[in-house]
């Protein structure tokens, strides 16, 4: 067994734990719900072994590094965050609906890891700009905020559709596939509190990149295009903490702040490495 | 307590206005992300055209971070945060440090979190027990009489009310720690051939030289690279001289740079040289000498009657190189031999063996820092995450109890409030009157919400 046997395998679990999930909402089947979190858990556990072993696989190479050193690392810790987030928000809230929004987004990047011929999967020694403990706290605590922000989009869009349907339906309690969705109250909740979570966790991987970029370049901020994606994408949160909390903004409108912020995050993490040039390249490999 | 505030004051202390300036701050920075900062104007005029590349310069779009209107930006979000604390934070530092047992029995009703118990006991009985339930929810309960009984109260967390303040207050000292490192700051850049020595840096900003009040030294550069030809390691051993004397020796690599006296070198690039160290020892006389060689020159070493010279050179940086050595001291026929840069070579010689050692020149490229307002952005940031920490997840709970005779018997009151997460101290609140409810010295008549 391999890690990217392990890993694959993974990929494949998230898949089937978000079908099931979908398909606890569309056919109202509540009871295998619990089907959709086991395999959840197993995939996670079979992620987090793939890891710790592509990490015991580089020392072997004898380039030994944490496996968070390129773009297909970083998207496979990404979908893991994003599952370690869910479950911990599906055990606190005690919902098991909510995964048909959350899941899939560890499915993709899971599987926009293994498949897209841009990304390289090789395990690749570290450049010496990467060679760094902060490397580690800079990397984890921004996707930890990623991934509560993923979940925070997943709800905003679960948001949307139940509040449009209940327009739709003129208030009238049905039987369908959004009956069985918290109420919107409860989906708010949920959104506000993902976001604040995420608020600081980027907020601590924004300030362990600084420190880094300080200790690597004597700079702790220079305007490059990440890290002001980063910060264009803190102002976003910011700015739908303090619409809620001091204007008390709620409902559709934090709803579609998760989901902008949302693709603000991809573009940092995503859109930055591949249409924009400047010191965090390493993504392109 | 409406006050007619002045109107600069409420322009400056909204929050409308903040949420204009975040989404200003975000749409401008996205400019500076998609066009390149900071190339020579010749670039612009090549990308975007004539007529855009002036625009571009107009509106500083090439330098946009540094500019006015950028930089007015960040005033104007300043003033808005200082503003909006003067403005709120008397309030707020009333309600942390207010007399709770100072109010009325109104107000003690009026509590988002409510309980009421009828007990048989006298007041003292139900005020001790009272005094002891809350005792069990924080320490610090306090009485006093309020009409015509008896009013105690407790609270947790009353300061986590300035967690917010700290957010604000800490991204104005990282601002402050900004300023300070451009207005005292240096960063430039040098670039130190091996055995080369310098007292000076070059300003990024405009290449003026900067000095330093002591000399840096590159004793040697290393180069690595993994098998894949990717580089591993770039490392130059630099020694500190001040006044004449060596103070300090240190090797740096990239992200473990040198300090010395507020300046931090840090390892940015190299540029290999086209010239060769060469160490010549006198195995018998201990002579030695380091000579920097260019390729195909004769060059001598007159104390010991040698000349030698390069007169071939093979290989890549990253398989290393081999270097033909022409030797002679004048005494028999001259020596050819080739060398790498591990391995010495000995040439015997009718006189004396010397020992030949050699190694590319490299010049270091180090890019140099003195930042005075760093430790300022690094306390700012340390006290936001504190400050996050405390504002998202403490809230400021608080419960009175008051104890008041009622028709022949005593009654009860339970209330409380917090200011954050009212869901987590309902349950806490909820705890509270079931030690009441449970409580055995108690004998209860009746209760009611
Ligand atoms: C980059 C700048 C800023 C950051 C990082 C920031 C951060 C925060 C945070 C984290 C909260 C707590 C929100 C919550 O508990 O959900 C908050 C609340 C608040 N912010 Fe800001 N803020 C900033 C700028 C401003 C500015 C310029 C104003 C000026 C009006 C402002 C006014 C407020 C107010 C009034 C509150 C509510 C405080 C309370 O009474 O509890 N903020 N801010």
């Amino acid at each position: 067994m391999n890690s990217s046997q392990l890993l694959g395998f993974t990929t494949f679990a998230y898949l089937f734990s978000s079908i099931v999930y979908i398909a606890v909402l569309v056919f109202r089947a509540k009871k295998i719900s619990i089907i959709g979190t086991l395999t959840a858990l197993t995939g996670l556990l079979l992620q987090t072994a793939g890891i710790g072993l592509r990490w015991v696989e580089s020392y072997q190479m004898g380039i030994g590094h944490a496996p968070l050193s390129n773009m297909y690392e970083s998207l496979v810790v990404f979908a893991w965050a994003i599952v370690v987030f869910y479950l911990g928000v599906e055990w606190k809230f005690k919902n098991r609906m909510l995964g048909g929004f959350a899941m899939p987004f560890a499915f993709l990047s899971m599987a926009y890891a293994s498949f897209a011929s841009e990304i390289n999967q090789q395990i690749t020694p570290l450049v010496p700009a990467l060679q760094s403990n902060w490397l580690i706290a800079h990397v984890v605590t921004c996707f930890i905020g990623y991934a509560a922000f993923a979940v925070a989009c997943g709800m905003g869009i679960m948001y949307l559709l139940k509040a449009g349907h209940e327009e739709r339906a003129g208030g009238e309690k049905g039987e369908g596939i959004f009956d069985v969705l918290p109420s919107l109250g409860d989906i708010d909740d949920i959104i506000y509190k993902t976001m604040v979570f995420g608020f600081l966790w980027l907020s601590t991987g924004i300030i362990t990149g600084a420190v880094w970029a300080n200790s690597a370049w004597g700079t702790y901020w220079s305007w490059d295009p990440k890290e002001t994606w980063s910060l264009i994408t803190w102002f976003v949160y910011a700015l739908a903490l303090h619409a809620r909390y001091v204007r008390g903004w709620a409902g559709k409108r934090i709803a579609w702040i998760a989901i902008i912020g949302f693709l603000s995050v991809i573009f940092t993490y995503y859109g930055v490495n591949f249409l924009l040039s400047g010191l965090h390249s390493y993504g392109r490999a | 307590m409406k006050k007619t505030k002045n109107p600069f004051v409420q322009f400056f202390a909204s929050v409308q206005l903040t949420l204009f300036t975040f989404i200003v701050l975000a749409l401008a920075s996205i400019i500076g992300t998609v066009i390149q900062q900071n190339r020579d104007p010749g670039f612009y005029y090549e990308q975007y055209g004539p007529n855009l590349a002036r625009l571009f310069e107009i509106l500083n779009f090439n330098d946009m971070y540094n500019s006015g209107w950028f930089v007015s930006l960040l005033v104007l979000l300043s003033l808005n945060l200082i503003v909006c604390t003067i403005d709120r934070l008397p309030n707020v530092w009333r309600m942390v440090v207010q007399d709770n047992l100072d109010t009325t029995p109104e107000r003690v009703e009026r509590q988002a979190q409510r309980q009421d118990f009828q007990v048989d006991n006298d007041p003292e009985g139900a005020v001790a027990v009272a005094k002891s339930v809350l005792g069990t929810f924080g320490a610090g309960v306090r009485q006093a009489p309020l009409g015509d009984g008896t009013l105690l109260f407790v609270q947790k967390g009353a300061w986590t009310r300035l967690g917010v303040y700290v957010v604000h207050a800490s991204v104005l000292i990282i601002f402050v720690g900004a300023i300070i490192g451009s207005l005292f700051g240096h960063k430039g850049g040098v670039n130190l051939p091996e055995g080369g020595t310098t007292s000076a840096i070059y300003a990024f900003k405009d290449n003026q030289p900067i000095d330093l009040g002591f000399s840096v030294r590159c004793d040697k550069f290393d180069l690595s690279f993994y098998d894949t030809g990717a580089p591993k390691e770039f490392r130059s051993d630099l020694t500190v001289i001040k006044d004449g004397k060596e103070v300090l020796k240190k090797s740096i690599v990239v992200n473990d740079p040198l300090d010395y006296e507020g300046y931090t070198f840090y390892q940015a690039s190299y540029e290999p040289r086209n010239e060769t160290m060469v160490k010549i020892v006198n195995e018998r006389t201990h002579a030695e000498q380091v000579f920097v060689v260019m390729p195909k020159r004769e060059i001598s070493w007159p104390e010991e009657g040698v000349s030698f010279g390069i007169v071939n050179i093979q290989g890549s940086e990253r398989t290393g190189y081999g270097y033909k050595i022409w030797f002679t001291d004048n005494k028999g026929e001259p020596a050819a031999f080739w060398l790498t840069e591990n391995m010495a070579g000995k040439v015997e010689r009718p006189a004396a063996t010397y020992t030949v050692s050699l190694k590319r020149r490299y010049a270091t490229g180090l890019q140099v820092a003195k930042d005075p307002g760093v430790w300022y952005v690094y306390v700012g940031c340390m006290a936001m995450l504190l400050g996050l920490v405390v504002a998202f997840f403490l809230s400021h709970r608080r419960v009175w109890i008051y104890v008041t005779k009622q028709d022949g018997s005593t009654r009860i009151l339970l209330s409380g409030s917090a200011n954050k997460d009212r869901i987590g101290f309902a349950k806490e609140f909820n705890a509270l009157a079931e030690k009441i409810r449970r409580n055995d010295s108690l004998t209860r008549i009746k209760e009611s919400s």
